[in-house]
């Protein structure tokens, strides 16, 4: 029988939700909540023995402690497998999974594996270092993560053979396999070309590496004369949310006039994000946006001015795509009012 | 979002608790922050020490601002 371990956080574990996110990480003996699922498909070959269960504020906020600690709870099951989440498109949960997983692959030597939404930014970050199963981007889509991880889990802690990214269902993780294609390289190409022609859709063989990057723009010479703007994807809003900016998957940002707006405080913001406890945001939105500061530090000339605007999206979920449309717009109505420089946060 | 406003051609700090996500999503000046429910805060210090907390680390992200970048850098406390 195959020993399990799995990871899962605080709200798969039923333990609570943003306001249990700060709890380290313990021990359940068997399967809790997703791993019932997994049980299931995993029928007699396996077992998960133990779960365990982290919140993911304490996860991310500690990572070298944490990954730490998780480990060497994993290490005392010493299990033939390790699974972690699956994630879906919960920001520290998929970074939490990642680390843990591909920390029990190295460290410890475990066949391991994980699963997430493509753009959860866990996925960037540990799909080349360990098996990741691509899933939806919410937790509706556990069923169909089930039945990709469950099946290639068991591959990997019996030592099978684990076949291409495109069969087994996980992100490609740059390792390439010769193999021979049924078909020789002219027809295969030419039938690309007749698929392109028709305006249908085609598979390239060979996709392009994506490599955005965008080189940092010179410092600021005087920041004693620069106009500084606040950008947050904390969600920070007056008070009432009067664009409704939603809690998760946010699909619009805020301009807010912040003119003679000395002070965030509890009576005339909050946040609006749904990503993370909000308690501490809503009694004081300067522990997100620092206005306060900022507004101290142009009384004493130590900045030139803060804009007159702030702008406010919820990074929680959130497309990139939605993300980069909202920001371009953003950049350039601050270029076109010749703001300096930009200070964002995030939560 | 980050990267988006740099290639509007604007200098942008970010500031951030989750560093490791920063830097996958591209950010070039970073100053890491206090947790992620409070970024720029810590409820457990009284108002004023809490102010004192976090002008230390606008300050920070001010200097990372006037600071010549090649490439990603985080700016951690000194």
């Amino acid at each position: 029988m195959i020993k399990v371990v799995q990871y899962i956080n605080q709200f798969f574990a039923n333990v609570g939700g943003e306001e249990m996110a700060h709890i380290p990480a313990e021990i359940r003996e068997g399967h809790v909540g997703p791993g019932l699922a997994f049980q299931q498909a995993f029928k007699d070959e396996a077992e998960i023995v133990a779960t365990i269960v982290c919140g993911d504020s304490y996860f991310n906020e500690n990572l070298d402690k944490a990954k730490a600690e998780v480990l060497a709870m994993v290490k005392q099951y010493n299990p033939d497998l390790f699974i972690a989440g699956p994630a879906f498109n919960a920001g520290r949960y998929g970074v939490a999974c990642g680390t843990i997983a591909a920390a029990v692959k190295e460290e410890l030597g475990i066949p391991s594996i994980t699963g997430m939404y493509k753009e959860n930014p866990g996925a960037d970050m540990f799909k080349n270092k360990v098996y990741m199963v691509s899933t939806k981007n919410s937790a509706a889509g556990m069923r169909d993560a089930v039945k990709k991880m469950a099946p290639l889990a068991l591959k990997l802690a019996k030592g099978e053979k684990i076949g291409s990214s495109a069969e087994e269902g996980y992100m490609p993780n740059g390792i390439r396999v010769n193999f021979f294609e049924k078909e020789r390289g002219s027809k295969r190409a030419v039938g690309m070309l007749l698929k392109k022609l028709a305006g249908k859709e085609f598979e390239t063989e060979f996709p392009m590496p994506d490599f955005d990057r965008v080189d940092p723009n010179p410092a600021v010479k005087d920041i004693t004369k620069a106009k500084i703007a606040l950008v947050t994807s904390g969600g920070i809003v007056p008070k009432g949310n009067p664009d409704h900016i939603e809690s998760s998957s946010a699909s619009k940002y805020g301009e807010y006039d912040i003119e003679g707006v000395m002070d965030l405080t509890e009576e005339t913001f909050e946040t609006a994000h749904g990503g993370y406890d909000p308690i501490y945001a809503n009694a004081d939105s300067d522990r997100v946006l620092p206005v306060d500061i900022l507004r101290d530090l142009e009384k004493e000339g130590k900045i030139g001015s803060l804009y007159r605007y702030y702008y406010s999206t919820v990074g929680n979920g959130t497309a990139v795509k939605s993300a980069k449309a909202f920001a371009a717009e953003i950049g350039k109505k601050l270029k076109a009012d010749g703001v300096d420089a930009v200070i964002l946060t995030s939560t | 979002m980050v990267k988006e406003i740099e290639r509007a051609g604007i200098p942008v700090v970010h500031m951030c608790t989750v560093v490791p996500i920063s830097l996958t999503v591209g950010a070039n000046r970073i100053v890491p922050t206090i947790a992620i429910p409070h970024p720029l805060g810590n409820p457990a210090l009284t108002h004023e020490e809490e102010k004192t907390l976090r002008r230390g680390l606008v300050e920070r992200a001010l200097k990372a601002l006037e600071t010549e970048v090649t490439g990603q850098t985080v700016f951690e406390e000194k």
